[in-house]
């Protein structure tokens, strides 16, 4: 019995944190999955997601943010009221001690303002993470399909199965 | 003497009230669940359009009789929302197969200022080969936005060196007579959209069957 549960939960433990997750660590944070979207050369914006947890029980608070890629950067995160959605500057986002924080399509995001060139599938975007109380911390996204819904490290490993469409990946996975 | 003009006015207060969430439940909410998913349209929504493609041409909604088409709302200077959007259209056309084809995917822009046929034919391939980019002057959107029920607004920010648009954010389904029969609220799925798609393109294919006997 005893047995069971343990090699249960291994096998969970396994599941949760596949060995090419897209993990970055630092003293503070354990930020995963962090990623954003290819954009076309006149589009001047992108977006930046990820889950960000705090290694401890300490809380914090993501002030702002920096990168090479964009002339400025900035959080934001959306409210819909009547059906309209309404993206707006956020002034930061709070890291429980004990859970995590997911910037998500619909939701958070960190906004690249001003690209200095198209972000390219399959490239890394760099960024600057700025705490309130850890001070910076730097980290890269990995850039998926303009269409895509969440990082391609986050999808199940059978993400190949195509629906027939000649235009093939757009990132969405099965 | 009090408590009548209290009663009055409470009278009054629940009358607006309720006056004012049935108006704004007509706006927002002018569709029903329909077991063929999405929802199903019971008030006119759509009619003619002339806008300008993202190739230059000037088209008019003609060009979309005898397929169906999946038209979302949106502008290119939206890192979020609208890639959301159209990356789900690109899916769904993906899971209907061959069925896809008779599927012409639209997005028609909010922010004609910034999207340009130039800005949109840069940006529509991004998401799907066929995904056909619609702008036109601030007067032509305006027409459409209100035929379609679409609410817009720029959003300046003093902070900001640049405006963002709020917009609803619908995906419209029509038929090959140009009639909308469904509309999919943001964040419903690929495969839920394209069951809607598969369920109407089946409900007129036996429609035709029952008139004349044969398909088409």
């Amino acid at each position: 019995m005893i047995a069971r549960f343990i090699s249960a939960s291994v096998t969970i433990l396994f599941l949760a944190t596949p060995a090419w997750a897209n993990e970055q660590r630092s003293e503070h944070f354990l930020i995963s999955h962090a990623w954003s979207r290819a954009t076309a050369p006149s589009q001047k914006v992108g977006a930046v997601f990820m889950t960000i947890a705090t290694n401890g029980d300490k809380t914090d608070r993501l002030i702002g943010a920096l990168s090479s890629a964009a002339e400025s950067v900035q959080i934001h995160g959306h409210t819909t009221v009547n059906n309209v959605m309404r993206m707006r500057q956020v002034g930061g986002i709070d890291i429980p001690a004990d859970g995590d924080i997911t910037l998500a399509p619909g939701g958070l995001h960190i906004m690249l303002i001003g690209l200095k060139a198209p972000l390219l599938e399959n490239t890394l975007v760099p960024l600057v993470l700025e705490f309130e109380k850890a001070g910076t911390l730097e980290i890269e996204a990995e850039v998926e399909a303009p269409g895509a819904k969440q990082a391609s490290s986050r999808a199940p490993a059978k993400s190949t199965e195509s629906h027939g469409s000649s235009s093939g990946h757009r990132g969405h996975k099965h | 003497m009090q408590r009548k003009l209290f009663i009055f006015v409470f009278t009054i207060v629940v009358v607006v009230f309720f006056l004012g969430a049935w108006l704004n439940l007509r706006v927002v909410e002018p569709v029903e669940s329909t077991p063929v998913g999405g929802m199903a349209v019971n008030v006119s929504i759509g009619g003619p359009f002339e806008l300008t493609n993202h190739t230059g041409a000037r088209v008019t909604d003609e060009f979309l009789r005898g397929s169906y088409a999946l038209i979302y709302f949106g502008y290119t200077f939206c890192p979020d929302i609208c890639p959301t959007g159209l990356g789900d259209i690109a899916v769904t056309l993906d899971e209907l197969g061959d069925d896809g084809g008779h599927v012409i995917p639209v997005m028609i822009t909010i922010d004609p200022e910034r999207d340009t046929p130039e800005v949109l034919a840069d940006y529509v391939p991004l998401f799907h080969e066929r995904l056909v980019g619609l702008t036109g002057t601030e007067a032509d959107i305006k027409d459409i936005a209100e035929k379609y029920r679409v609410f817009y607004r720029r959003f300046e920010d003093p902070n900001l060196t640049f405006y963002l648009m709020d917009h609803t954010s619908f995906i419209y389904l029509l038929d090959p007579k140009g009639r909308t029969v469904s509309m999919f609220r943001y964040g419903t799925s690929p495969e839920e959209m394209a069951g809607s798609i598969r369920k109407h393109m089946l409900s007129r294919a036996n429609t035709y069957q029952t008139q004349f006997g044969s398909p088409p």
